[in-house]
């Protein structure tokens, strides 16, 4: 009978286009780094990295809940606001004196709900998330300055213990703990996404959420699963920081989930949707990362340079997106 | 199929959507290892009752009881877990994921919590290869074309543990050896006991399969058939309502021999062209008012020809002519420039806007060459519109509603009118019938004799070869991604003369371009 003439339409294509994103971001991120050793002898020092993880760590968390997000094909806005909102509680909360153990449980606790309760709205009444994320991104940010209206400051012994710890030769060159909580988020989305339904079910649901629907998965489930993800991301971000800042303030990290939302593209995650890596989004916190430090070195450019170098390549790697044509619907 | 107990009885099933009743008061019911052919015209009714019993749509009047149980599903996913497995009509799946995936996601094979992978693979293997699908199952969806991913489709529903299997529209692009291997595979699960709902348009499959028949027209219940009971004419009839004259003038329809209108300069001449990996180099003329069949297996670069005819993938290799100057057919838009207009198989990714109505979808190609700033007046966008709609007879007839809401059947209509509507010089149809009622497809067969004679020329791609047959004056035979034949379709040209080229791959033929 017709053994069907092997439909190799795609002999050719041996490097799946879906990975040419990340490997982009990767070349570019080497490049970056080429950069910065051959102008500044510093640079090449091991600790220049070990300090883009050190300062980017919170950007990091945020970034991998976001990463469930989008390719869900969805936005979240609140991020910013909800990492400001964490930091803020906590820093109350221990001003009232609750021991540390339980500000920790709240302030996780706080963002997933937000997180929960958007995605809800999301589903059931089938309303944007852009617009949805937008509402929650003004009430975080409103409880903020209802918390207070200054900046908080931290006291409490663990939190100062954990701001200083320094891991590795103390003397030489170290990590925060920040950066391995860090490590750890990335470790678990990047297993959930790979290897759990619910990752598969968000990577179905962003590549056609009608046949999702028709292949019978959980649809309404896995995407207000994906926003109470990012919600938990963002406390999570939050918490670690206060332990950088060792404070609350109520206007800090504003317009952060642009940042976020700029990161993971740039790490190759689509925006529509369907397509894309943990691993990228970590590439895209260290694109942005070592940019912010070459500017920091260089010393001469106005730091607004980090926010047209990062709105340029935002711009050339959705350019890639589409000449890859990475969506074929 | 014994005299026992039905698995699924539908009574009294009534659905409403705004201005169409869709259904009204339908029964149905399915015996366990049976299969039961659900027939009717394009918008009979037929999707929405698969879409009732899975619970996509509610219903307005009626139950359904599963095993003596009555059950109302939320949706497929609990169908699924009730054991009813359904392939609906549009493929509906991830093209962004593998094809292991399409298949096993939401019951991936596990261990404690994690997806295991080279499992999943391998029983994909497995099961593509009961069905004689010898694709890589680690690739993207997507990269493969709308048959084979009818095929996974098909994989993924029979795989599921099911006591009823639905099937809508299984076959409309899969050719004969395809249609075979599912029906082997058909059968065996029918023999273990399953219940299998079987819909579409190729009466031959019906008789071929099907223990029993039940037809809908105008969402009502016509009746319930053994199929050994009921003659093909008798099952149009019901199916149409009427008499059937259509059909007999189809069968009359002499054989369009007229080498004649191979002459002078052609309209397209193209040589040697050719795009690494999908088509090999080809030559081929074609002549105003000529229409040139294009037939071969699934996968032997039949639509890989008709997108670089169009531009819509660009050639490597070759040269064309048009009208006897050389053209660049690069794009689409040079291709349009050059009156070439295409009518995609995909009409789902690639035609239809389900939002707009009717009329914007029909209107959308001619607008788009006019340019956006020379509106068509609306007076004479009615009157075209009209026309094609009655042509086509596309239901309900009502050119305002938004396309999403009509049948499989009747968006294929309006994607196909809607390229018709330009009067290119060059029409490409891509499996133009796909999907469609016998009644339309006549209308449509009819309609594209017509345009010809018009002086209209047509490259018409279809998986049945006695539509090629029928319409066209030169048939080029595709194999394994080559050219590898082109014949005048004469007296001796038949069904076995083109099957034999495409077996004896290089038999070399007829017309030299
Ligand atoms: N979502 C919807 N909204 C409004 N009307 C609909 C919707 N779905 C179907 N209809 C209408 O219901 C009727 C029956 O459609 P259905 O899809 O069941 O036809 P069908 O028998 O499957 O036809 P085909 O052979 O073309 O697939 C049609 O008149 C169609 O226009
Ligand atoms: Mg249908």
């Amino acid at each position: 009978m017709t053994t069907l003439s092997l439909l190799t339409t795609r002999t050719w294509s041996r490097l799946p286009r879906r990975h040419v994103p990340v490997l982009a971001t990767l070349v570019l991120l080497l490049v970056l780094y080429g950069v910065g050793v051959s102008q500044y002898r510093a640079f090449s020092n091991i600790q220049v990295i070990f300090n883009v993880f050190i300062d980017n760590g919170f950007l990091l968390v945020v970034a991998v809940g976001m990463t469930f997000v989008i390719l869900t094909g969805g936005i979240d806005l609140s991020v910013g606001s909800v990492v400001a909102m964490t930091a803020m509680v906590s820093a109350f909360l221990l001003r009232e004196g609750l021991p540390a153990a339980l500000v920790l449980v709240i302030a996780l606790l706080i963002g997933p709900t937000l997180g929960f309760l958007m995605g809800c709205v999301i589903h059931f009444f089938d309303i944007q998330p852009f617009i949805v994320t937008l509402a929650g991104m003004f009430f975080a940010r409103g409880m903020c300055t209802f918390i207070s209206g200054s900046s908080i400051p931290i006291t409490d012994g663990f939190w100062t213990r954990m701001s200083q710890e320094r891991i590795g030769n103390p003397s030489g060159n170290f990590v925060s703990i920040s950066v391995l909580i860090a490590f750890a988020v990335v470790a678990v989305a990047a297993y959930t996404l790979a290897y759990t339904r619910l990752g598969r079910n968000v990577y179905a649901i962003g590549g056609n959420p009608q046949s999702a629907l028709l292949m019978g998965l959980p649809v309404g489930r896995t995407r207000i699963a994906v926003y109470t993800i990012s919600g938990l991301c963002a406390a999570i971000g939050g918490i670690l920081l206060s332990f950088y800042t060792l404070s609350g303030a109520p206007l800090i990290a504003v317009g952060m989930e642009l940042d976020v939302i700029a990161a993971v593209v740039i790490g190759g995650t689509v925006l529509t949707g369907g397509s894309g890596y943990v691993f990228g989004t970590v590439l895209g916190v260290l694109v942005l990362g070592v940019i912010q430090t070459l500017i920091t070195f260089d010393g001469s450019l106005n730091s607004w340079w980090t926010k047209i170098v990062i709105g340029g390549l935002l711009f050339a790697f959705i350019l890639l997106q589409r000449l890859i044509g990475i969506r074929y619907k | 199929m014994t005299g026992s107990h039905p698995v699924l009885t539908m009574t009294g099933i009534s659905k409403s959507f705004p201005g169409v009743r869709a259904l009204d008061n339908v029964d149905f019911r399915l015996f366990p290892g049976e299969v039961h052919a659900l027939m009717g015209e394009n918008g009979a009714g037929k999707s929405t009752l698969i879409k009732v019993l899975t619970g996509v749509y509610g219903t307005d009047q009626g139950t359904v009881t599963l095993a003596d149980e009555q059950v109302s599903f939320t949706g497929p996913m609990q169908a699924t877990a009730a054991g009813v497995s359904t392939v609906f009509q549009e493929v509906n799946l991830c093209t962004n994921l593998s094809v292991a995936e399409n298949i096993f996601i939401g019951r991936e094979p596990r261990r404690l919590g994690a997806v295991r992978w080279g499992e999943m693979r391998r029983q994909a293997r497995a099961l593509l290869a009961r069905l004689d699908l010898d694709i890589d199952v680690n690739a993207q969806l997507g990269s493969y074309s709308l048959a084979v991913q009818q095929m996974v489709a098909i994989a993924r529903a029979i795989d599921i543990k099911a006591r009823v299997l639905v099937l809508d529209e299984p076959t409309s692009s899969l050719d004969a050896g395809e249609v075979a291997q599912l029906f082997r595979v058909m059968r065996q699960l029918r023999d273990d006991g399953i219940a299998i709902l079987f819909v579409t348009h190729f009466l031959d499959q019906v008789y071929e399969i099907a223990d029993r028949i039940t037809v809908l027209r105008n969402g009502q219940l016509v009746g319930e058939y053994l199929t050994g009971e009921l003659p093909q004419l008798g099952l149009v009839e019901k199916m149409i309502g009427k008499e059937l004259r259509v059909l007999e003038r189809l069968d009359e329809q002499p054989r369009r021999a007229a080498t004649d209108r191979a002459t002078g300069t052609p309209l397209l001449d193209v040589h040697e062209l050719g795009r690494r990996s999908a088509v090999a180099p080809f030559s081929l003329t074609i002549h105003e008012g000529e229409v040139v069949g294009l037939a071969g297996l699934l996968g032997s670069g039949r639509t890989e020809v008709a997108r670089l005819l169009f531009g819509a993938d660009r050639a490597d290799h070759g040269d064309v002519r048009v009208q006897g100057s050389p053209a660049s057919l690069r794009t689409p838009v040079a291709a349009i420039g050059h009156g070439i207009g295409f009518c995609s198989e995909n009409r789902r990714a690639e035609g239809i806007i389900a939002e707009l109505s009717v009329r914007e979808n029909i209107i959308l190609a001619m607008q788009a060459a006019r340019g956006w700033l020379r509106p068509i007046p609306r007076r004479r966008q009615d009157e075209l519109v009209e026309r094609y709609v009655r042509a086509l007879s596309i239901r309900p007839a009502d050119p305002e509603l938004p396309v999403g809401n009509l049948s499989g059947g009747n968006q294929q209509k309006v994607l196909l009118a809607r390229w018709l509507i330009t009067e290119p010089r060059l029409l490409i149809l891509d499996e133009p019938t796909r999907g469609i009622d016998i009644g339309a497809k006549t209308e449509i067969q009819r309609l594209v004799a017509q345009l010809s004679d018009g002086g209209m020329a047509v490259l018409f791609v279809s998986a049945e070869l006695e539509e090629v047959l029928r319409l066209s004056h030169k048939i080029a035979v595709l194999r394994d991604r080559e050219m590898v034949a082109q014949l005048t379709n004469d007296q001796d040209v038949d069904a076995d003369r083109i099957m034999q080229s495409i077996a004896a791959g290089a038999g070399h033929e007829g017309v030299p371009s």
